[in-house]
């Protein structure tokens, strides 16, 4: 279980990362982290001619929380952003999420960007990027862009970088005093990719949901948002149960969710439920 | 002074000593096969099928055999100058269908995963470079994927020669199975299913061989269960003598039944060795132990239970399938699995008739093969489980049925209806133990009352009895070269330390460390004072290794004998020496000393002077500080231990996830030599036994595709989930031996998944739940049982 | 036999247990395969090679990695400790201690990672429970043990029997 051969090059400012994607296109792969590029590599899933690892980049290290909210660039490990936003508020989405993401050795590694990047849609990461309505910001040859989150995830390990792009980091907004967040996921033994999972937020004021975002991983090629669902919480009293239960019915109805190998869509389903009561439990409780 | 070197010995038998070994282990200075590399090696690495069943029309290496660094890439046809084909035969199993097999293709493929070339060269990396330059084209065929439709008419053969799938039958009966049914107050049945799991040690096999052209010798390093049986097998399969072939393991990451077979891809690499005149090496990567170590424990079991009106068990009928995958298991068979799932049916409880067949079934998928507590778990789990339902039928305590029905036959001994002939049994005890040891009526009080406060709690218990320290009339009278006898070797070193060598293997499990303890008591040496070396055949005596839980009961026999023949011999010497009859000494903590307990010589002092100035010996006498003890019982073909296992679970109503509370075990092993590790044994095997009910399972799909090419995918029970785990011994001698002592190493496995099962049942039923009867207990199956209401009432 | 000449290599320098090192190392060569088998280092063990069973944890700049999932090329610069290490400072020798006494090893394969892993938690909550222990070596399997045997050897070593 070893790599095919590939090219080593390790520039040191995005320029040179970028010119190199340019120049490579699809030959080439983006080592971040690298907790589940290495692992591709190894059973040669994946065989790039060039890897191109961007650890050098020492720009690409910083993270910063302020008023606006959190920017991580790309070689922000999962375990240092964790650190960083529980500090910050440690009911945040991405507090309550990022230690479900493998286990602290993983963490120490694996970048926050690079989680994104891969768009693995049983991921928790890109679920919490569609819920916080985050921004990923690429470089690329004719300079910077930023796309949300919504529009970055296309499918499954497909997302809208182009070859020549490289993600140099996400921001996140700071979301109002009443928001409160939600997550949770359903998974065999902690730490695993979840069976299925939930990352959720709500405008609260007054017990009133004013506004809420659903997004579910593990349901299809990508972070699936339960629109109808949120509709039905809409305006609804937080501890109003006939709005669960509508809104529950909306998500049986609206989730297409892929059937893999080992659950079938009909117990996802009934996980999705489950994890919609228990958010909306954690809705309720003090944050 | 010297009662000061008199004072402080202490038996070592029964003390909780932690391993010596422990230390380098802890260190990082473990050696295990991988460790180790010699001058000039090369790597291998296999072309494995990606298919289940193919007729291969063209292998062409010659590009592979170009790529950078490969110095060879092998097929059958290379390795078959050199290396012959084996069938496995066993007398035990009549009938027993034998395909060839050989260690490379030959021509057709019947698994995926099957070794088809061989590539060797200067490091794994670029073997796996040149692995993917082999051009291969083949004829996919139709595949046996179900075992239970592997005897159908239209059903493909996975080796057409054959004519058949069938591998062998098992039928055995007793008594009248129809009366006994037919006069039943209570009848109980279900359908079980066990699915495929493996053992996963986490060292992956490896072996790394050398071939000396010069000598005809070739050297051998292995994770390996039994370097013993591999050498005798190497010997004949390469056609060198037993003396010429030597086989050493040294540090081995775990076993389990796993490392104790003759693999294809490990005969291979040795034949290699032998063609190259270098060495060669080759460890297997995780995918590769996923989809060819031996898996375990695929049987689907329709079975049922008689009682009558007063909740006495009557008659057990149970009919099973088994599939072994596409051979049976070189040397040992693997239809060993079904003769004990079905041969231990019933085994804790008088019967008056009872009924067991099964086919078992050539498939294309993996081997299967000997896994930690050979078939007991599949039989536990039919027995207890139909044992539970019959008492809930009744509407009585599980315990109380348990309790009414077992079968001790105190100091006599019987055999069970399936032809068990058990003794030394404490069943009642092990209940009783058990009770305290869960603190029983409060925690059903505690049980109760959280269910009334909601959550989904059950309880289960599984009886067992685990046969064990298997004799030599098993695989002797099969015709299968197997020992199961082992052998001591012990000699006084000149300072008066003692130099040991065993035939047993040590896998973790502390053999070792007993053996030692043993030893000491025996002749009466600080343990710090004895080396003893196993996995060794060069310097070695022949023996079984490590299976059937052995170590204390065949190797602490050996131990013990070997022992006290040297203490002898050693008194012997002194009594020349001292010009004192051998009967007035004694020998304690390394001194020798005399009926009023006063030191006469050191051992150390006696050993000096018979290594380097034996000249002081009177005339006429030769000293001998050496001896060797080859230990064989010679009555009783395994012996039984016994007990019980109780595990507490929560289930999820909204996910269906089973979260494993507790689990508690009482056993009965006989003599426990170390409690500290005796008692780590049964956790060990309770985790592995949880990880079946709970989570392991070798999936394939119909058309017997492998699905699980990772650790991500073949789920093993990690720390999170698994309980804490309570044991407690009864300790009821076995009376054939002098130690007393029974196997202890997989009582924990054994009933393990059978009490997750009886718990998550109970714990379905108390909230009108469906039942369940197949393992892995999976997430989508229990959550359908706990909304499954047409079993409600 | 040397596949160095047969390989992409590049050079790199660090420190390895204290010990700066250079060497020449095929890009393609995972971390614990260089340490295993270009500098002798054999207490850091193999066992999936897919991230998944933390026999190969090792610390790079202080922190535990799966050593398995970085390439040697990726520690130029930076400091790497492994077991060996981590024994010749004594500075897990309580842990060792604990192990070796409550039998929380058997065939020692998962056993530097595992002591690694907990001398993390340790370092950071010196009195874990023994739920937050099962936690942090969630990561980390151990076929033998059970489990039990490590945790309470690491509650002890934590001062939390």
């Amino acid at each position: 279980m070893k790599p095919a051969p590939f090219h080593y090059l390790a520039p040191a400012t995005v320029e040179a990362a970028v010119a190199l994607l340019a120049e490579h296109g699809d030959e080439a792969a983006v080592l971040a982290g690298g907790q589940s590029l290495m692992p591709m590599l190894a059973l040669r899933l994946t065989a790039p001619a060039i890897l191109v690892d961007i650890n050098r980049i020492g720009a690409l290290e910083r993270q910063s929380i302020d008023a606006a909210g959190y920017s991580f660039g790309a070689l922000v490990r999962h375990a240092d952003a964790w650190a960083a936003v529980r500090a910050d508020d440690p009911a945040h989405l991405l507090a309550r999420a990022l230690p479900h993401v493998a286990h602290q050795a993983i963490r120490h590694r694996g970048t926050i960007c690079g989680s994104l990047a891969l768009a693995d849609p049983a991921a928790e990461l890109p679920a919490c990027a569609v819920c916080l309505d985050a921004e990923i910001e690429l470089a690329g040859p004719a300079g910077r862009r930023r796309l949300t989150a919504d529009a970055f995830f296309e499918g499954l390990y497909t997302t809208a970088r182009r070859p020549d792009e490289l993600v140099v980091g996400v921001h996140v907004p700071r979301l109002g005093p009443d928001t409160r967040f939600g997550f949770d996921e359903v998974a065999r033994r902690h730490g695993d990719y979840a069976i299925l999972g939930l990352a959720a937020r709500a405008l609260v004021v007054d017990g009133c949901i004013k506004d809420c975002r659903l997004v579910y991983f593990g349901a299809g090629a990508r972070p699936v948002v339960a629109t109808a669902a949120q509709a039905a919480l809409k305006g609804a009293a937080l501890d109003d149960g006939h709005a669960h239960g509508r809104a529950a019915a909306a998500v049986m109805g609206e989730l297409a969710i892929d059937p893999d190998l080992r659950y079938g869509a009909t117990y996802k389903r009934q996980l999705a439920t489950a994890l919609l009561k228990r958010i909306i439990g954690q809705w309720k409780a003090p944050q | 002074m010297p009662d000061r070197l008199l004072g402080s010995t202490e038996a070592q038998i029964g003390a909780s000593r932690p391993r010596a070994r422990s230390r380098a282990l802890l260190a990082g200075r473990g050696r295990y096969l991988d460790d180790i590399n010699l001058p000039r090696q090369v790597h291998a690495a296999f072309l494995r099928s990606p298919v289940p069943a193919a007729v291969i029309d063209r292998l062409e290496v010659s590009a592979a055999a170009r790529s950078p660094g490969v110095v060879a890439v092998l097929t059958w046809a290379d390795l078959a100058p050199v290396c012959q084909a084996w069938r496995t035969l066993s007398a035990a199993f009549p009938g027993l269908a034998a395909p060839e097999q050989t260690p490379l293709a030959n021509g057709r493929v019947t698994s995926v995963g099957e070794p088809i070339a061989l590539v060797l060269a200067a490091s794994r990396a670029l073997a796996e470079d040149a692995v993917a330059a082999i051009e291969l084209d083949w004829r996919e065929r139709p595949a046996v994927g179900v075992a239970t439709a592997a005897l159908a008419a239209d059903a493909p053969l996975v080796h057409p020669e054959l004519g058949s799938n069938l591998a062998w039958r098992f039928a055995a009966e007793t008594g009248d199975v129809a009366a006994a049914f037919a006069s039943a107050a209570t009848v109980v049945e279900e359908r079980f299913v066990f699915s495929r799991h493996t053992g996963v040690t986490l060292e992956p096999r490896g072996i790394l061989a050398a071939f000396e052209p010069s000598e005809g010798r070739l050297e051998v390093w292995a994770s390996h269960q039994m370097p013993h049986q591999l050498q005798l097998h190497l010997g004949e399969l390469l056609e060198l003598a037993m003396s010429q072939v030597r086989v050493t393991a040294s540090d081995v990451g775990g076993g389990f039944g796993v490392k104790m077979h003759v693999y294809p891809d490990e005969v291979a690499v040795c034949a290699a060795a032998r063609l190259l005149g270098r060495p060669v090496k080759f460890v297997a990567d995780r995918l590769e132990s996923l989809m060819s170590d031996i898996h375990a424990r695929e049987h689907v079991i329709e079975a049922r239970l008689a009682v009558d009106a007063e909740g006495r068990l009557l008659a057990i009928d149970a009919k099973g399938v088994q599939g072994i995958g596409s051979h049976s298991v070189f040397p040992r068979s693997s239809t060993v699995e079904t003769l004990m799932a079905m041969r231990t049916l019933g085994a804790p409880y008088g019967l008056a008739a009872a009924r067991a067949q099964a086919d078992v079934v050539f498939q294309n998928k993996a081997m299967t093969g000997q896994y930690r507590s050979v078939g007991h778990p599949i039989a536990c789990a039919v027995t207890e489980r139909l044992v539970d339902m019959a008492a809930r039928a009744r509407g009585e305590d599980p315990l109380a049925m348990r309790r009414r029905n077992y079968l001790e036959p105190g100091d006599g001994r019987c055999r069970t209806a399936l032809g068990l002939e058990v003794f030394d049994l404490s069943h009642v005890a092990c209940l009783d133990r058990l009770e305290a040891l869960m603190g029983l009526p409060a925690l059903r009080q505690s049980v109760a009352a959280r269910r009334q406060a909601g959550e989904v709690l059950g309880l289960g218990f599984a009886a067992f009895v685990e046969m064990t320290a298997t004799g030599s009339e098993v695989y002797g009278m099969a015709g299968v070269p197997v020992a199961a006898a082992d052998t001591i070797q012990l000699a006084v070193e000149p300072d008066g330390s003692l130099k040991a060598s065993a035939s047993l293997s040590e896998l973790g499990q502390g053999t070792d460390e007993g053996l030692v303890q043993v030893l000491a008591d025996a002749v009466g040496v600080a343990p710090e004072r004895i080396g003893l070396e196993m996995g060794r055949t060069a310097s070695g005596p022949h023996g079984g290794g490590a299976w059937a839980s052995r170590g204390a009961a065949i190797g602490g026999e050996a131990a013990w004998h070997a022992g006290r023949k040297l203490r002898g011999q050693i008194l012997a010497a002194a009594a020349a020496l001292l010009q004192t009859p051998a009967a007035a000494l004694d020998l304690v903590a390394g001194c020798i000393v005399d009926a009023q307990r006063h030191e006469r010589i050191t051992l150390a002092a006696l050993a000096r002077t018979v290594h380097f100035a034996g000249h002081e010996f009177p005339q006429g006498t030769l000293p001998q500080l050496q001896v060797a003890h080859h230990y064989r019982r010679e009555a009783d073909i395994a012996i039984p231990t016994n007990g019980i296992q109780a595990a507490l679970v929560q289930l999820c109503p909204e996910t269906g996830l089973v979260r494993c509370l507790q689990h508690w075990v009482v056993h009965d092993c006989g003599r426990i030599i170390n409690p500290l590790l005796a008692g780590e044994q049964v956790r060990g095997g309770v985790v592995q036994g949880i990880g079946a009910a709970l989570f392991e399972h070798c999936r394939y799909d119909a058309q017997a595709n492998f699905l699980d090419g990772s650790l991500a995918d073949y789920l093993v029970p990690m720390a999170m989930e698994m309980p804490d785990i309570a044991v407690g011994h009864v300790e009821t001698l076995y009376r054939g031996s002098t130690l007393g002592a029974k196997g202890a190493g997989e009582a924990g496995t054994c009933a393990a998944s059978a009490a997750v099962l009886n718990a998550v049942n109970d714990a379905l039923a108390a909230v009108g739940g469906g039942r369940l009867a197949e393992i892995p207990l999976t997430p989508p199956l229990v959550l359908a049982a706990l909304n499954d209401r047409s079993n409600a009432g | 036999m040397s596949d160095l000449g047969l390989e992409t290599t590049a050079t790199l320098a660090c420190t390895v247990n204290g010990e700066p090192v250079r060497a020449i190392v095929p890009v393609r060569q995972s971390l614990v395969d260089w340490l295993r088998h270009g500098l002798g280092l054999t207490g850091s063990h193999v066992g999936c090679e897919h991230g998944v069973c933390g026999a190969c944890t090792i610390l790079v700049d202080g922190r535990t990695v799966r050593g398995c999932l970085m390439l040697a090329m990726q520690v130029d610069g930076l400091a790497v400790e492994t077991i060996e290490g981590a024994t010749a400072s004594g500075r897990v020798v309580a842990l060792q201690a604990a192990f070796r006494e409550r039998a929380a090893l058997q065939c020692g394969f998962c056993t530097p990672g595992m002591v690694l892993t907990a001398a993390e938690l340790l370092a950071s909550e010196p009195r874990p429970s023994r739920a937050r222990i099962r936690e942090a070596i969630s990561g980390n399997y151990c076929r033998c043990t059970g489990y039990q045997a490590i945790v309470d050897a690491v509650a002890a070593a934590g001062g939390n029997d």
